[in-house]
């Protein structure tokens, strides 16, 4: 057989994978189940193949790679499967071994080369956001938009603009004692694409009593190179992270992208079998927090100026999936005085830009954007608020494509601005 | 060209290439369904309309292959096993809800509709699907009428076949037939509803809604033993209060339950009850009245009410992650589905008991009380070598205990291919024999979905033991 058998071990614990009891209560939660109806694209059926490959039974020619890479590792289907399967975990260990396996395809091993050669370098990645700046601001962004052919895939590429983040050291100290000392994870994609995400965020902590640093030495957090299989690039991006927070002694990390949070927070699982590393990545997992959990485990002060808009919420996966947080961007928003909070349908189903999806599976990833739009313009909201640099640019190049006049923000942006509208 | 490519070939042109799955890796997901039995159809097909249904009944048929419909696979007796090899047929892509007509109370929708996706369709009209299989949230109203399935509100309303009004079927022929329960001559939908698939594949299925209730009342009863839960559940029944729902759980679930969920219930309890009623506000809370004081005549020690949404969810919070709270106890369990006559519940469930200490198993019950059906959940431990066989022997002695208190081999769970050889303990070989010239007279012969409900077919696939289709590892909500 061409791909041969994996090593079973490669594919994670037998543990993980026999807990799986297959009974389907997974299936209508799976955005490419809905879509297609066939379980080769459902929880219950990647698990299956997985299974099966580790056991020699299939081996990784035909159509299995399709399959598993057809998955939008948006862990829908673990947030609500009741006997516990950590399906997030076995798609990264199964996407691990089939990179390990050398057999990967062209398209994995490109990708995997990107994410550790660009996504992970800062200078390469800064270079390459200017690129994308120039093909937005020269207008040949909107060609390319015009040109049928290329519409869908240009609207997918990541729009870059405004003035990116490049805070390092203390950022924000309160006029008495912190409540908190935190520091902030600036990460790869949102300073440059979302500057102003981060300078609010600062501005909301500082409103709410925190000292803010942001260690100088930290890194990509490495979730997406975990997701596509690069769990040694991943590794050694959370070891540089491990090093630059603890040394900087603050009492927590705080993350406002969600899938860089739930990545982090899992970085005592990442390096369990590191040597050195693996107690202080427990310790400094336990110190992250997403920014919307983090705000109301303070006493949280609830803004007084006002934001006359109707805002419904898009729940980012690793939020409200990885990490299980839905409440806490709504109570946020509902703080708000005069937003109008309503609540989108399936709010809590993937919008398609998961990661580098929209790029390596472009079909599925609009057809799941169309749907959400469709059910943001349902819920007549002006403004979408939601928690992750990829939902953000996914939402927008879907509005875009609608030409639906709704906005797109950062919950805690909407935050920043009702605690402003209190000095007019 | 191979016949099984000639196959292949022919069903494409009906189905459209994508809807026609082939290859190994394809097919090897629809190998199992929620139990743990394993088989390998040769093609999978997921057709669009009854006709395209028929054309791949007729295209199968053509090449002697027999044809076993499927759902959403959430069957807990391999129904939905091609035990035979042949076509799998699945209907998932059928999914859409035709219509609601609210002034008639009817729904008509395709095979492949969600359960619950009906309830929602039906809301904005103040309707409702009354049959609620905890599995709602994915079975499909194909697998639902097959295996005639019921749920803690079939109770007062009946299981699948008193909410089903007509059908559109396709038969072993690959023809389009419509039947229906109220035209005249024989009601034929009553004897498809229940048939576990092989009979004909439904197509299209007209179901009866409800109005939902004006007020709906949930009452959680803790009981000192479960011979005075057991006495409580007939006594209620023999007064004429019909609940919508009456729920039992038992000491070892309770103690799961707590750790996982923390409902309150006292260490020392021996049994809860789930007792819900419903109706206009006044019968409602005239109906709650009588069923607290019957609790309170079998020495009842807690009672507690809920009325608005959110305190009734909390009520049933301990019954919904029952199941799966049991992972808690034993990395494997045994899902046991007997039904017995109501008066001799509190005997049978002794008898229950007493077989399990015997074996040397743990056992927590967790049942539709009301009307009887019994889940024994054995707790055991797969690695242990001999659990597995000694945990089949058990179940099957807690069979006959049903079957000899005058109850019978499935309440909702369905035959199967899990319980066909138990067939024979409740029907003669008359019995059997009318029921496969049923069977042949709707030219199905072993056609459709062979190996199934009859107890002279041949093993499935590669089970070693056909009783270990119902053994499920636990987990958190798992719940029947
Ligand atoms: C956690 C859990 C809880 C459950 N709780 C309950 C419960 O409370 N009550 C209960 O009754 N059951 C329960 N079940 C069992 C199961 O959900 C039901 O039997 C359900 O009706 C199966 O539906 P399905 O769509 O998954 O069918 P499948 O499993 O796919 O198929 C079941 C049978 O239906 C046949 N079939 C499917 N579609 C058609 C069609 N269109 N035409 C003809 N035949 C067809 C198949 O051939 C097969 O024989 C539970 C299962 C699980 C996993
Ligand atoms: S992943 Fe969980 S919910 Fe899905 S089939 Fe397996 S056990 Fe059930
Ligand atoms: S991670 Fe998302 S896309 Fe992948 S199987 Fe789970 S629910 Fe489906």
């Amino acid at each position: 057989m061409p791909g041969g058998p994996i090593h079973q071990s490669a594919f994670g614990s037998e543990a993980d994978l026999s807990r799986c009891v297959h009974c389907g209560l997974c299936l209508q939660h799976c955005p490419t189940y809905l879509e297609t109806g066939l379980e080769t694209e459902s929880p219950r059926g990647r698990l299956h193949l997985i299974r099966a490959l580790s056991e020699g039974r299939i081996d990784l020619a035909g159509n299995t790679m399709g399959h598993l890479d057809m998955c939008l590792q948006c862990r829908n289907c673990e947030a609500v499967c009741p006997s516990g399967v950590p399906y997030g975990r076995i798609m990264e260990h199964a996407r691990a071994a089939v990179i390990e396996s050398r057999r990967a395809p062209v398209p994995w091993r490109l990708r995997s080369l990107f994410l550790r050669e660009v996504i992970a370098r800062p200078g390469r990645l800064r270079a390459l956001a200017a690129a994308l700046r120039f093909y937005r601001r020269s207008g040949l962004r909107a060609l390319a938009e015009s040109i049928p052919l290329l519409r869908d895939r240009a609207l997918l590429a990541p729009s870059i603009a405004g003035r990116p983040f490049t805070g390092t050291g203390v950022l924000a100290r309160p006029k008495g004692e912190p409540v908190a000392r935190v520091a902030l994870l600036t990460g790869c994609i949102m300073p440059l694409a979302y500057g102003r995400v981060h300078r609010a965020t600062v501005r909301v902590l500082a409103a709410n009593g925190c000292e803010v640093i942001a260690p100088v030495d930290q890194s990509c957090c490495g979730a997406l190179q975990a997701h596509n299989g690069d769990r040694q690039t991943a590794q050694a991006l959370a070891r540089r992270n491990i090093d630059a927070f603890l040394e900087d002694g603050c009492d927590f990390v705080v993350v406002n992208s969600a899938g860089c949070g739930a990545a982090m927070k899992e970085y005592g699982e990442l390096l369990s079998q590191d040597a050195v590393y693996s107690e202080r990545a427990r310790v400094l997992a336990a110190r992250v927090k997403d920014i919307h959990e983090f705000l109301l485990e303070l006493p949280f002060r609830p803004p007084t100026g006002r934001l006359e808009a109707s805002v419904t919420f898009q729940d980012p996966c690793h939020l409200a999936h990885a990490q299980r947080i839905r409440e806490a961007p709504r109570r946020i928003l509902q703080s708000i005085p005069g937003v109008q909070f309503v609540e989108m349908e399936h709010a809590d189903r993937c919008c398609g830009s998961a990661g580098v999806y929209s790029f390596t599976q472009p079909q599925m990833s609009l057809q799941l954007l169309q749907r959400r739009i469709d059910e943001v313009r349902a819920s007549g909201a002006a403004v979408v608020a939601t928690a992750n640099p990829g939902c953000m640019a996914q939402i927008e190049a879907g509005l875009r494509r609608n030409r639906l006049p709704v906005r797109v923000g950062h919950v805690i942006e909407l935050l920043d601005a009702a605690y402003r509208a209190e000095h007019r | 060209m191979t016949a099984a490519k000639r196959l292949i070939r022919e069903l494409q042109s009906a189905l459209g290439r994508r809807w026609v799955l082939h290859a190994p890796e394809d097919l090897l997901v629809y190998e199992y369904d929620a139990t743990i039995d394993r088989a390998l159809p040769q093609a999978v097909v997921l057709p669009e309309s009854a006709q395209q249904v028929a054309q791949a009944v007729r295209i199968a048929r053509r090449y002697g292959l027999p044809v076993t419909a499927r759902g959403a696979g959430t069957g807990l007796s391999g129904g939905a096993l091609a035990c035979e090899g042949g076509v799998v047929i699945v209907m998932t892509r059928m999914n859409r809800v035709i219509k609601i007509d609210a002034e008639n109370q009817l729904a008509v929708v395709e095979p492949g509709v969600i359960n619950l996706d009906i309830s929602k369709a039906a809301a904005p009209y103040g309707l409702y699907y009354a049959p609620d299989p905890s599995s709602q949230k994915a079975c499909t109203i194909g697998g639902n009428i097959a295996e005639n399935a019921g749920g803690p509100h079939c109770l007062r309303y009946g299981t699948t076949t008193n909410h089903v009004l007509a059908l559109e079927i396709v038969t072993a022929d690959g023809e389009i037939a419509e039947i229906s329960a109220t035209q005249a001559g024989y009601d034929l939908t009553g004897v498809l509803v229940g048939s576990e698939g092989t009979l004909a594949i439904v197509t299209k299925a007209t179901l009866r809604l409800l109005h939902k209730p004006e007020a709906t009342i949930t009452l959680l009863a803790i009981f000192d033993r479960v011979s005075e839960a057991s006495e409580t559940v007939s006594a209620i029944i023999s007064a004429g209060i019909l609940p919508a729902a009456l729920e039992m759980i038992d000491k070892n679930t309770m103690d799961a339950v707590e750790e996982f969920a923390h409902c309150g219930y006292p260490p020392d309890a021996g049994a809860v009850l789930l007792i819900e009623v419903e109706g206009l506000s006044e019968e409602a809370e005239e109906q709650a009245n009588e069923v607290r004081s019957i609790c309170e005549k079998f020495g009842v020690r807690e009672l507690r009410t809920g009325t608005d949404p959110a305190e009734r969810e909390r009520l049933w919070a301990g019954r919904k992650s029952a199941l799966g709270a049991l992972g808690r106890k034993a990395p494997s369990y045994y899902i046991l589905d007997g039904v017995v006559p109501r008066t001799k519940l509190p005997s049978v469930l002794a008898e229950v008991y007493q077989a399990c200490d015997r074996f040397g198993f743990a056992v927590a019950n967790v049942f539709h009380a009301g009307d009887g059906n019994l889940h024994p959940n054995v707790l055991f431990d797969e690695r242990v070598p001999g659990a597995t066989a000694r945990v089949l022997e058990l179940g099957e002695e807690i069979m006959r205990l049903c079957v000899e208190a005058g109850g019978s081999i499935s309440g909702e769970h369905g035959v199967g291919f899990e319980k066909r050889s138990y067939m024979s303990w409740i029907f003669s070989e008359d019995d059997l024999e009318v029921m496969a010239r049923l069977k042949a007279a709707f030219g199905a012969g072993d056609g459709f979905n062979p190996g199934k409900v009859f107890p002279t077919s041949k093993g499935c696939g590669e089970v070693s033991s056909h009783m270990r289709a119902a053994i499920a590892k636990a987990g958190p909500g798992a719940y029947v």
